[in-house]
């Protein structure tokens, strides 16, 4: 139990990550505004992408720039490049999705006339 | 990696991602997620990803709020108050439950900046010894998101094109 | 949203001087990605955010926000121009997108690699642009006022 809540201390970006993935998933579930469930649904991606960038980072490293001129490049003193790449593409791609979101909330609201759950539900029976 | 100047930024990101959680009205609501995305951008700069918190910074603060307030614009003031219910007591406690199990696996994580995690020792040494004589490209990102790995960018652009097509498609039909 | 010129004149003045300054700043970002931080999608997000100022403080009749319309419509620009560098190397003889054998007499490989590295940010840095400015487009003409568009 000890090593477990010591553990918890050293991964503060861990604990973090927990908490804005679980609000943000309950946001999603639960909120009855559609808008709401598109903001809940930013923040659990956002969190996710969070997580997946401080697994990149190393001790006492610097930025994934090479200065040329070196002869031997050392590993060890460039911050690991390769979880950067992903996450660049799924911010991208993460906005392309809010635009397409944002478009069918639009849609529903233009059509139905509100932006409460119950209400379109009970409008399409 | 000192945690002085990364614990009251971490902090901060969870009061304002809070803060656009509890605000009843949409608008103060979608302006602060903007600032949350500057937060996570001054986050990321911190732990060295630069190209990612750049990204994030013009995106999530930029585009992304663009986006929500021009939808915003067009719906009446009366639909953007929102309605507070009761919160339902199984999706709380099974998100708790989520919540313990995520947290219990915590050791078994790499621990923070370690060089020596399964994650920097498999593949990319071989990215950064080698990007600068294979493509003459400093910045090692762009060389392998451009270079080694460019199908995958060529199959996010179709995505990105795709998006703007049905954007396009689901709003645009009446209007002419 | 889009429906008349901001009448504020300080708003249009200022804005009229900083569409330029973001648009180099943005080509800067475009053209060093392989030196500093930056590359293709920042450059091409930063381009857009320009044209989508543009259009929000100069109303529909101005000419920027014709020129814009008509740049909206150019859809798939860039996704062509990236797959058209994979295809150039096709023909040179290698693999899709391998640009080591690009067919340009008087380069070694890895200046070719650099070379299909730039094109193919700027491929995706106008189709991220294009797409920007037209989700703006699509998303306003609910706003009530889109019949005057076309």
């Amino acid at each position: 139990m000890v090593e477990l809540v010591q553990g918890w201390l050293l991964r503060p970006n861990f604990i973090a990550f927990v908490i804005l993935f679980l609000w943000g998933l309950y946001i999603t579930v639960t909120h009855h505004n559609l808008l709401k469930k598109l903001i809940g649904l930013y923040l659990v991606q956002t969190s996710v992408i969070f997580f997946l960038v401080t697994t990149s980072a190393k001790d006492g490293a610097t930025v994934p720039i090479l200065m040329s001129g070196e002869t031997a490049i050392q590993p060890d003193a460039y911050v690991n490049p390769l979880p950067h790449v992903l996450t660049l593409t799924a911010i991208v791609v993460q906005v392309a999705t809010l635009g397409v979101s944002l478009a069918l909330v639009a849609g529903i609201y233009r059509k139905y006339g509100s932006l409460d759950e119950d209400e379109v539900l009970k409008k399409l029976k | 990696m000192t945690y002085s100047f990364e614990l009251p930024l971490l902090i901060l990101l969870i009061l304002t991602a809070g803060g656009a959680i509890v605000v009843k009205d949409l608008l103060s609501s979608v302006l602060i997620l903007g600032s949350y995305s500057f937060f996570l951008a001054l986050v990321w700069a911190w732990l060295g990803a630069v190209d990612v918190a750049f990204v994030e910074a013009v995106v999530g603060a930029g585009l992304a709020t663009v986006f929500f307030v021009i939808t915003l614009f067009g719906i009446d003031p009366r639909d953007t108050l929102i309605r507070r219910t009761p919160p339902p007591i199984a999706a709380v406690v099974s998100l708790l439950l989520l919540g313990l199990l995520l947290l219990y696996a915590a050791n078994d994580l790499a621990a923070f900046g370690d060089s020596a995690s399964p994650a920097s020792t498999h593949v990319s040494p071989f990215y950064l010894e080698n990007s600068l004589a294979d493509t003459r490209t400093p910045n090692v990102v762009t060389a392998i998101l451009m270079d080694y790995r460019a199908l995958d960018t060529l199959m996010e652009t179709v995505v990105i094109f795709t998006a703007g097509l049905v954007c396009w498609l689901l709003l645009r039909r009446d209007a002419k | 949203m889009i429906e008349s010129r901001h009448e504020s004149v300080i708003v249009r003045r200022l804005s009229r001087r900083l569409i330029p300054l973001v648009q180099i700043f943005a080509l800067y970002i475009l053209f060093f990605g392989q030196y500093n931080p930056g590359g293709g999608f920042v450059g091409g997000v930063m381009l857009g955010t320009s044209l989508i100022l543009g259009i929000l403080v100069f109303g529909p009749t101005d000419p920027l926000t014709v020129v814009t319309k008509r740049i909206a419509e150019t859809d798939g620009v860039g996704l062509m121009i990236f797959a058209a560098v994979g295809g150039l190397c096709l023909i040179g003889g290698g693999q899709f997108l391998n640009y080591a054998e690009l067919e340009i007499p008087g380069l070694a490989a890895p200046s070719r690699r650099s070379l299909g590295i730039i094109l193919t940010q700027i491929g995706v840095a106008v189709d991220i642009a294009v797409t920007a400015v037209s989700i703006v487009f699509s998303l306003s003409v609910m706003s009530g006022n889109g019949d005057s568009h076309g």
